[in-house]
């Protein structure tokens, strides 16, 4: 088992990837026996790019997928740069991580309900500021050009590029650096910018890629927030592969393909821009200005980030009062009384959906723990890390467009007969979760003291009975907290739910986009709030657990 | 050995269940297959989308099993096309009996689908004693099924026809045509909205203002034919997008974004933003009065030339396990108690498939005390029935308002 755990982790993970990019790329050339598709061309490609507004897509993808992405960067490295150290600094690392645990559905159910016309925001002020006794027509939520949709993302990805951000400044002495920068006349944020910034980037790029790869195919936050004449590509893929006409599944592969060199082509893009940056930038740090008054744009991106905070705390609290609203009519800033109408009104599905959220969730995180564990085990009875590639292969799933290779893997799965199976979800699921329970758990791994093994292994005990008996119980915390991460993924996946579960098996996030549209609002916040409450709940778990099994016996 | 086994019998099953899958009618007498039905166990593939109708579903199940001892799964789906493309491959499979469907809740595109593929057991609807009860006369759409013939594959469950909704707060009295209709709108900027096509009732909005506005009727009842090219069809259709063309500047949002479906629409009515809804069901807007979704102020209304109007229908796959039963259920369905509940506001309001009239004077009595429901027209105010044009025409109108409409300006 531990010897072979590395190479099936890699087979469970990259296998299905390989294999769906395969399933993807035929079909795209015209290659699908069962549907009639038995020579190889690119009239399949002449067709995608015959559909209307097809330009349209590919740009939306494009600019609101690199946009977004920027707009989280600066924001997360200026904010940084800017209150290292501080109060706020302080308060927002305490508020990002659970706001990272939320799943992006979540927030982009409550921030539709915050900033729409009829939302909330407009409520409050209405009509004794606006004097608006009726929603106004304005283009808010679903514009064109996707603004809205950056939006979300930029509170998606910020809590994620702040927290990438800290865990790669914690290997470096940034206090010292610092310090020494101010010592030679530097102003605070010159200095971090100057001193820091190219240490910490490296480190930063993967999590950057990832963003980039997840902003520009989003399906699940573009449905909810993004426009609809015509939609970005990804969407558009994902109705093409569903259409009840089964030959616009042909049109939908090249899609995902396309889909893939979007991507592809953001991530390039985005080299691009750093290399040039990074050329000016070395000018500007052999200049070597001191930088003066910065109090202005230290104010600034303090502002911007309080703003981004509040912005999604304030998405939360109205899923939280629409859940427990009875009737509430525009333009009352309240609902006239709270009720539990959201909450009972869909009660036997909800339940449902939370059980198989659930369960899913366990299964694929339980797995996930075992073959990473495993992994890491063998390192250590080894002595031997992995180098940088192995990162980069933790990386293809958050990497490479989910729409490129799902389809392919559901098309394995229908030959296979395994679709719409529990089994296959959970499979589709740990594609997803496994990265991130790696990526949580081997840090404090590698970092535990290995002479506690030597010590326990001279007195006679075996490797089992060590791992089993030291290892994991000085290693709990981190173990439990992973398998907390891992829950949070999987609660949070949509497109892999639905690919794999074939639309039978509905969890809270497909149920919760699937009418986000123009179901009850109440109900609808009741979804989101089980979506949170089940991370939430994971968290709060592995802290109880951890600190008992922590505890001296 | 074992494996060869299995298949020469499912050689030899296939070989005797050849004729009589090609003869396929239902021959047994009525009585016969109520006595077969007992015991068995009907899975019934039916949307499952509102609270409502799953109740009025579980109703059923009880009475058919204190009727007949049947027992009835709802298996609830979320678009009927699901239950047709396993049907499909079970099909595929070899698998020609004991199939797991016996029930679906079809019609339109679905049901000709399976028709077009010998799906469906049957015919047997004639032989169903409540089926002498349906208006086949004054409600033809129970036999024609977006102008493809029913041939006795499916038995009639309800009615729909498109009503429109709208809120008297902000209407003072509701354009009863096409022509009213725009004037209201031009004047009420961003006030009016129809769900996207390809839902599918945006797309009814489509079929309703292309009978509204095309000289060419007739030709909507035929099949779609553009091997020549769109020529044609585009003539016959030139006078919907000209509508289009004028009214969707003056849409909510200007057009540039559509809700995306019924309740999309009707939350947005609710919420005040537009003074109009659509529904398919003329009793929707009582039942979302009742349900505190909209104002009490809202009413329906329809077109003076009338508007598009279907029937929905329940149909046995060629293979269910439990046939007999499936087929006592469709029956039971038909019959005046159970339509009399379904129609019941306070239900479902999902209007009868049967004449009224010709029901012996009880049950006459009792539909005709059912109470309306508050925004609910009645049978006659509802008025004259438009027929779906063939099938065919929907993914061609589809694809049109796509390019027109949703490519990106």
């Amino acid at each position: 088992m531990i010897r072979t755990a590395p190479a099936l982790t890699l087979l469970v993970m990259i296998g299905p990837i390989a294999a769906g990019l395969v399933g993807t790329i035929l079909p795209a050339l015209g290659w699908l026996p069962v549907l009639g598709g038995e020579t190889l061309s690119l009239e399949v490609f002449r067709a995608l790019f015959a559909e209307p507004g097809l330009k349209v897509s590919v740009w939306l993808s494009f600019s609101v997928g690199l946009g977004s992405t920027l707009v989280a960067f600066i924001l997360v490295v200026g904010f940084v740069a800017a209150a290292g150290e501080t109060a706020l600094f302080r308060l927002a690392s305490r508020l990002i991580s659970p706001l990272l645990s939320v799943p992006h559905v979540t927030l982009a159910i409550g921030l539709a309900f915050l900033i729409a016309p009829s939302g909330w925001a407009a409520r409050l002020i209405s009509p004794w500021a606006t004097g608006w006794e009726r929603p106004p027509d304005l283009l808010i939520v679903q514009d064109p050009h996707g603004l809205s949709l950056a939006a979300g993302l930029i509170l998606k990805e910020t809590p994620f590029l702040f927290l990438m951000l800290l865990a790669a400044l914690d290997s470096l002495p940034v206090r010292q650096t610092v310090a020494a920068a101010r010592s030679m006349g530097y102003a605070p944020m010159t200095a971090w910018f100057k001193a820091v910034l190219p240490q910490v980037y490296p480190r930063l790029r993967l999590p950057i890629f990832a963003v980039l790869a997840f902003a520009t195919s989003t399906v699940d936050m573009a449905i909810l927030l993004g426009p609809t004449t015509p939609a970005p590509l990804a969407v558009r893929v994902v109705q093409w592969l569903g259409d009840p006409d089964l030959g616009r599944r042909f049109v939908g592969s090249a899609g995902a393909v396309l889909q893939a060199l979007l991507a592809l082509s953001a991530i390039t893009t985005w080299i691009v821009g750093e290399r040039l940056i990074a050329m000016a930038g070395r000018r500007w740090i052999r200049a070597g200005g001191r930088g003066e008054s910065e109090s202005l744009v230290r104010r600034a991106f303090s502002t911007a980030m309080g703003a981004v905070c509040l912005l999604a705390v304030l998405s939360l609290a109205a899923l939280v009062a629409w859940s427990v609203a009875g009737p509430w009519r525009f333009p009352d800033a309240l609902p006239d009384r709270l009720a539990i109408e959201g909450w009972r009104r869909d009660g036997g599905s909800l339940i449902d959906a939370a059980f198989a959220s659930a369960s899913v969730a366990l299964a694929s995180t339980a797995v996930a723990i075992v073959l990473v564990v495993a992994c890491l085990e063998g390192e250590t009875r080894s002595g031997r890390t992995p180098g940088r590639s192995a990162d980069w292969l933790l990386y293809v799933p958050l990497i490479v467009p989910q729409v490129a290779f799902l389809f392919g893997v559901q098309v394995l799965l229908v030959v296979a007969r395994l679709d719409g199976h529990w089994v296959a979800v959970v499979w589709s699921h740990l594609i997803f979760v496994l990265p991130y329970v790696f990526l949580s758990l081997a840090g404090p791994w590698r970092r535990f003291d290995t002479r506690y093994v030597a010590v326990a292994r001279s007195l006679g005990r075996s490797p089992a009975s060590v791992l089993f008996s030291v290892t994991l119980p000085m290693l709990a915390r981190p173990v439990l907290t992973a398998a907390a991460v891992g829950v949070a993924v999987s609660t949070a996946l949509y497109l892999p739910t639905l690919f794999a579960g074939a639309g039978r098996l509905e969890t809270l996030t497909t149920e919760a986009v699937s009418r986000a549209a123009g179901g009850d609002r109440r109900v609808i916040a009741a979804y989101g709030i089980l979506q949170i409450a089940l991370p939430l709940a994971a968290f709060m778990l592995a802290g109880l657990l951890s600190r008992r099994l922590s505890r001296p016996r | 050995m074992a494996i060869r086994r299995l298949f020469f019998l499912l050689a030899l099953s296939a070989l005797l269940s050849a004729p009589l899958q090609t003869a396929g009618a239902e021959t047994r007498p009525w009585s016969e297959i109520v006595a077969t039905a007992g015991g068995q166990t009907v899975h019934f593939n039916a949307w499952g989308g509102d609270d409502r109708v799953n109740a009025y579903i579980d109703w059923v199940g009880e009475r058919v099993d204190a009727l007949y001892g049947i027992e009835l799964v709802h298996v609830k789906l979320s678009d009927t096309a699901d239950a047709v493309s396993r049907v499909l491959a079970e099909k595929a499979a070899g698998r020609t009996a004991d199939g797991s469907i016996d029930l679906i809740w079809i019609n339109g595109e679905n049901f000709a689908a399976m028709k077009a593929n010998d799906l469906l057991h049957g015919p047997w609807v004639a032989g169903a004693p409540s089926f002498a009860l349906v208006d086949v006369d004054g409600k033809p759409t129970t036999v024609v099924d977006f102008s493809v013939p029913t041939d006795g594959l499916e038995a009639p469950w309800g009615m729909a026809q498109f009503t429109m909704m709208y809120d008297k707060a902000y209407v003072e009295s509701p354009p009863r045509n096409a022509t009213a209709l725009l004037d209201w709108v031009r004047a009420n900027p961003g006030r009016f909205a129809y769900p996207q096509p390809p839902d599918f009732l945006g797309t009814t909005f489509l079929k309703q203002v292309l009978a509204m506005t095309t000289d060419r009727p007739d030709l909507l009842a035929g099949p779609l034919d553009v091997t020549g090219g769109d020529a044609a069809a585009l003539s016959v259709t030139e006078p919907l997008w000209a509508y289009l063309d004028s009214l969707h500047p003056h849409l909510w949002r200007d057009g540039r974004a559509f809700p995306t479906d019924e309740a999309a629409l009707r939350r947005l009515l609710g919420d005040g933003e537009v003074s109009f809804a659509l529904a398919f069901n003329p009793a929707r807007a009582s039942a979302a009065i009742e349900a505190g979704e909209l104002p009490d102020t809202v009413r329906t209304f329809v077109f003076d030339g009338g508007t598009i109007g279907n029937t929905h229908f329940v149909a046995v796959p060629f293979n269910a396990a439990g046939k007999e039963a499936a087929m006592v259920v469709a029956d039971f369905l038909m019959s005046p108690e159970a339509q009399l509940r379904k129609q019941d506001p306070r239900v479902w309001g999902d209007f009868t498939v049967l004449d009224v009239a010709a029901l012996a004077d009880g049950d006459r009595r009792a539909f005709a005390a059912l109470p309306l429901g508050v925004a609910t027209l009645s049978p006659e105010e509802l008025g004259p029935v438009l027929p779906e044009p063939h099938p065919s025409w929907v993914g061609w109108l589809e694809a049109q308002w796509e390019r027109r409409y949703a490519a990106g300006r």
